[in-house]
């Protein structure tokens, strides 16, 4: 396994937004995480990011070619420099910064250089430099907006501020990187040019990938194995097959049970 | 009222107007990033002239040229303000980084009264002479409407605002101030580490606001404890008004606010001088709460 979550709980006051949750990831898979809205999905993506410390319980992870080591409550900054990356369901870009620099910040938990280089400019400092933008650019290519790189983020159509977030991510260099809703607002022919992104990040860069996502098609066409959450509780597991035809799952999207 | 009296007055506002720049570049970084009013900022400031003035008495015994003096006293205490500033978040708003807004305001309000009477305490609450070590521009001899300290203090402002536009349209630790003002959490899950990034700003903050605290002090030719209150507000005042968090508006409203003074004071009373800021504050508030280059806030529901 890469990332292991054990009995992980998170409340907030007297609520229980995710209740004992275990779920293991493994290398070089496309796990998808679903759930009727409110079914703590997101708030589970926060604790294995570190946006909150959990409750209770443990998070491991066990990087390609690394040991195991807990990531509980680290802060964010750190988890992202072990390897996970994120993007979120509503777009959170740095608006005001070009397409270019919202990737060159990415790669900042990457670098060497500190307040001193950039005052005196030395010469590593300026190759380091160099060579950020020189991969931000390929990076770009890869997602394919190579074409906005001088645009600022909050000029860029909707389609491609979804990919700068993917690219942000991408930068930061992960092993496993969780989307939140790749394909919220997306009509069904970006779909399946994220399909294609999504598939090629697993294939080429060698990325596991973690997915939150309302469309069905999406989430049947593209992963191995399929979590659903209902009221903070993992209700059911297994392959998309096993999931669609789960009774549990059925129920917790169409209510009462239907096959009365 | 003629042309020499206005540019005399002209000359005079642009002094001020660089003065308060220097302070209101740190208080918009740190309200930028941290979303806090530092109001011990403008302690910052005193602490500069009055470390300046120690290093040089220090310093007068070793018989070095005045310039020299100078130049290494100035060293000295913009590194040794940039510590309190360091220092300062440290201990009184890093602690508090995650309670509301409102404790660490506090904070620096109590911060503020701390150093001022520390400082009264450690040296005196009486008015110092200050050397008055700024060189003489040559260049400047025949002409009266625009003093060679003056024309010092707008050349070293102008210096300072393009370096740091520089530092922080180019570098790495710029871009990610820009991020971390503009996303905080973002920027910390996309791996910045925003603890440094809050330090190096009150790091360059307390830099210029020394800069101002020195050039001022020299041109002026005495110091007390109190003289970073009346700045700090003000340059606060600069601040909110060109746009609290924009630092080309802190730049933009400190001008504005400078001139408005020289003007108000020369050509209606010199009584009422420190009244223009509060006037200006109070109208901008009014008129638009957003300041003059500030984006409306938009609430989220």
């Amino acid at each position: 396994m890469i990332l292991k979550a054990t009995q992980l709980s998170m409340d907030f006051g007297g609520l229980r937004a995710v209740d004992r949750v275990d779920i293991e990831i493994h290398e070089g898979e496309i796990v998808a995480l679903i759930g009727p809205n409110g079914a703590g999905k997101t708030t589970f993506f926060n604790c294995v990011t570190g946006v909150y410390p959990p409750t209770e319980g443990q998070i491991h992870i066990n990087p390609p070619g690394g040991t195991e080591v807990s990531i509980t409550g680290l802060k964010p900054n750190r988890i992202a420099e072990r390897g996970l990356a994120r993007t979120f369901q509503n777009i959170r870009l740095f608006p005001n910064m070009t397409v270019l620099e919202n990737v060159m910040v990415g790669r900042d938990c990457r670098l060497k250089a500190g307040i001193l280089g950039a005052i005196l400019r030395d010469r590593r400092t300026r190759e380091e430099e160099e060579q950020v933008i020189h991969d931000s650019h390929e990076i770009l290519k890869k997602i394919g907006i190579e074409q906005h790189v001088n645009e600022q983020a909050k000029n860029l159509p909707y389609g491609a501020q979804r990919r700068l977030e993917i690219a942000r991510a991408i930068a930061t260099e992960p092993f496993l990187l969780l989307l939140d809703e790749p394909a919220a607002g997306m009509n069904p022919q970006e779909t399946r040019q994220l399909d294609d992104l999504i598939l090629r990040l697993r294939d080429v860069e060698k990325l596991t990938i973690f997915l939150i996502e309302h469309d069905m098609s999406l989430v049947m066409r593209l992963s191995e194995r399929i979590y659903v959450m209902d009221y903070g509780e993992l209700i059911a597991h297994g392959s998309p097959a096993e999931v669609k035809s789960n009774p549990l799952v059925i129920k917790a999207y169409l209510g009462e049970d239907v096959s009365a | 009222m003629d042309f020499e009296f206005f540019v005399n007055l002209l000359f005079s506002g642009l002094t001020r107007g660089s003065i308060y720049a220097l302070l209101a570049l740190g208080y918009t970084m740190v309200y930028g990033i941290v979303k806090l009013i530092n109001f011990a900022h403008g302690e910052v400031y005193m602490i500069g002239a009055f470390t300046t003035l120690i290093m040089v008495s220090v310093l007068t015994i070793l018989n070095l040229p005045i310039l020299a003096i100078a130049v290494i006293a100035a060293l000295v205490a913009i590194v040794w303000s940039a510590g309190y500033g360091y220092t300062l978040d440290k201990i009184a708003y890093k602690p508090l980084r995650e309670a509301p807004r409102l404790s660490a305001l506090i904070s620096a309000i109590g911060m503020s009264l701390f150093l001022q009477n520390y400082v009264r305490l450690a040296q005196t609450s009486d008015f110092l002479p200050f050397p008055r070590f700024l060189p003489t521009v040559r260049f400047l001899d025949n002409y009266d409407g625009l003093s060679s300290s003056q024309f010092i203090i707008f050349t070293t402002t102008t210096v300072v605002m393009v370096i740091l536009t520089i530092f922080i349209k180019f570098t790495r630790v710029g871009k990610s101030m820009r991020a971390a003002a503009q996303d905080r959490m973002m920027a910390t899950l996309t791996g910045v580490n925003v603890n440094k990034t809050i330090s190096v700003t009150f790091l360059i903050g307390s830099v210029t606001a020394a800069i101002g605290g020195i050039l001022i002090s020299a041109h002026v030719g005495q110091i007390n404890f109190y003289i970073g209150f009346l700045a700090g507000i003000k340059a606060f005042v600069a601040a909110v008004l060109g746009g609290i968090g924009s630092i080309p508006g802190a730049v933009l409203g400190s001008f504005v606010l400078g001139l408005t003074e020289s003007f108000g004071a020369g050509y209606i009373s010199s009584d009422y001088e420190d009244v223009f800021a509060f006037i200006i504050l109070v109208l901008i508030l009014i008129f638009r709460p957003s300041g003059i280059l500030g984006k409306p806030a938009a609430q989220k529901v």
